[in-house]
């Protein structure tokens, strides 16, 4: 057989599957959550309130809320309240538009403005023990919960940055995040079933991880399997990759804590 | 046709004068393969194995194959077996340098270029995934895989 004919059969039907699939979102009744392809032990670990290590940070979280904080001499139940009632649904629709910075603010960032602006107090870095804490409380007030991106045209430019950088082969494997999770979610990448990808249950508790981390942990982890240079936690590029990777997860609910594998 | 890789070796010294990196060899392709060794030299089988079943070197994420020994493989694309049947050694060269040039959209990656790339991390950029020596350990691994 002649070089070019192969290179037709070798190319043609896959050139025509990408450009089918190329920005071919998963459709809204197919989406799943990581959890449904969970053994029944892990299942039951993040089902369990009891077994579910992420609620020992949940806890800390509780105690954080309450605890008075920085120069204002406030706790953050001083001003909302229970969070009960007053956190629910808020995890569900960040990161959210916040007018004095421009730009969305995911769920992180929001409760540093808070402590920052209202407690006057130093805020939490990124993955310290207070932030997974504080940030898995309010987080598991939306447990249940559909998630709920903003309606706000303001979110759109972001949007469609987020958007742009999923379908962006990136790294020295020249990978995009959309070929893993729009095109192979269900296969074994050598052993690991790749999930779609929705950021359902953060922050989450990793066995891998022997705790609890953030979405951007999470995100950390892929570009570096992806050998691409990764941002900074807090980086305006992982807020947007947060907020597309929130509405490709519409109306799915939010499972904080979550745990993975 | 010459290869990118000669255009992107000259890109590659002007833009790191003095930098100690593997520069990328040039290469002819020819229909769908790069019929000449990318060293000159036949590459040995034996390592080639090695080099596909090691972890670094990615294949396994996304491929089976004839490795019992090895616990984890992945099904993302054709499992390995047979290649050696199916293809030429060429077109296998070209399949490992850089399988984007056949199929632009293809999940598997290209690995014996450095150009064209987006954010690479620092300790991978400029450098391909596997050197001229590796990727001819490979082709002449893949050709012994017969059946
Ligand atoms: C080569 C395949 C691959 C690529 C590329 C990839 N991922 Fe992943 N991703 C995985 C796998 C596999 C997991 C499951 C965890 C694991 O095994 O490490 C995962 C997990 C995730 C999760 C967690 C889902 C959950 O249920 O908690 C999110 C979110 C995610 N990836 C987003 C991304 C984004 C955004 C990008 C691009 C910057 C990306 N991924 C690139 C393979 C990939
Ligand atoms: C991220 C996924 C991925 C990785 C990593 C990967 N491949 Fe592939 N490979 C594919 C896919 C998908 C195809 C199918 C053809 C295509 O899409 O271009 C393929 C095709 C091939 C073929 C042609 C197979 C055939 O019989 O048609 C060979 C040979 C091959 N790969 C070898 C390798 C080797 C050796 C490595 C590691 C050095 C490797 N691949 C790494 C995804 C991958």
């Amino acid at each position: 057989m002649s070089g070019p004919a192969r290179l037709s059969i070798f190319a043609a039907p896959l050139l025509l599957a990408a450009l089918v699939s190329a920005g071919a979102e998963i459709a809204l009744n197919e989406r799943r959550s990581a959890y449904d392809d969970m053994s029944r032990d892990n299942k039951a670990m993040q089902d369990d309130d009891t077994s579910n290590p992420g609620m020992l940070a949940v806890l800390d979280g509780e105690a954080l809320w309450a605890a008075k904080a920085g120069a204002s001499g406030k706790s953050c139940a001083d001003c909302h309240g229970g969070a009960k009632a007053s956190m629910k649904g808020v995890a569900a629709r960040h990161p959210s538009f916040d007018a004095s910075a421009g730009r969305p603010v995911n769920l992180e960032q929001r409760i540093n403005t808070s402590r920052v602006q209202h407690q006057q107090a130093s805020p939490f870095a990124y993955e310290s023990k207070e932030m997974l804490a504080l940030s898995a409380y309010v987080a598991m007030q939306s447990r249940g919960e559909p998630i709920a991106p903003p309606d706000d045209p303001r979110l759109k430019p972001f949007l469609d940055r987020g958007r742009a950088q999923f379908n962006q082969r990136q790294g020295q494997l020249n990978l995009s995040c959309g070929q893993c999770h729009d095109d192979n979610w269900g296969k074994s990448l050598a052993g690991n079933t790749v999930p779609q990808g929705h950021p359902t249950g953060y922050p989450i508790y990793r066995l891998e991880w022997q705790g609890l981390g953030s979405l951007q942990r999470r995100l950390r982890n892929c570009m570096i399997g992806m050998r691409a240079e990764s941002y900074a936690y807090g980086a305006p590029e992982y807020v947007d990759m947060e907020l597309y990777l929130m509405w490709r997860a519409r109306g799915m609910k939010v499972e904080t804590p979550a745990v993975r594998p | 046709m010459m290869g990118r890789a000669g255009l992107a070796l000259a890109i590659l010294s002007l833009a790191t004068p003095g930098a100690a990196q593997e520069s990328l060899r040039s290469y002819e392709v020819v229909g769908d393969a790069i019929p000449t060794s990318l060293t000159g030299q036949p590459g040995d089988p034996e390592r080639g194995r090695a080099i596909v079943v090691r972890r670094e070197s990615t294949c396994l994420l996304c491929h089976s194959g004839p490795f019992p020994e090895q616990r984890f493989q992945g099904d993302l694309s054709p499992s390995l077996k047979g290649t050696g049947s199916r293809w030429s050694e060429g077109e296998l060269r070209l399949r490992l340098v850089d399988a984007a040039r056949l199929n632009p959209a293809t999940i598997m990656p290209s690995y014996y270029r450095v150009d064209g790339l987006t954010r690479v991390a620092q300790n991978y950029r400029g450098k391909p995934v596997l050197t001229a020596e590796q990727i001819e350990d490979v082709v002449a691994y893949l050709m012994t895989l017969k059946d």
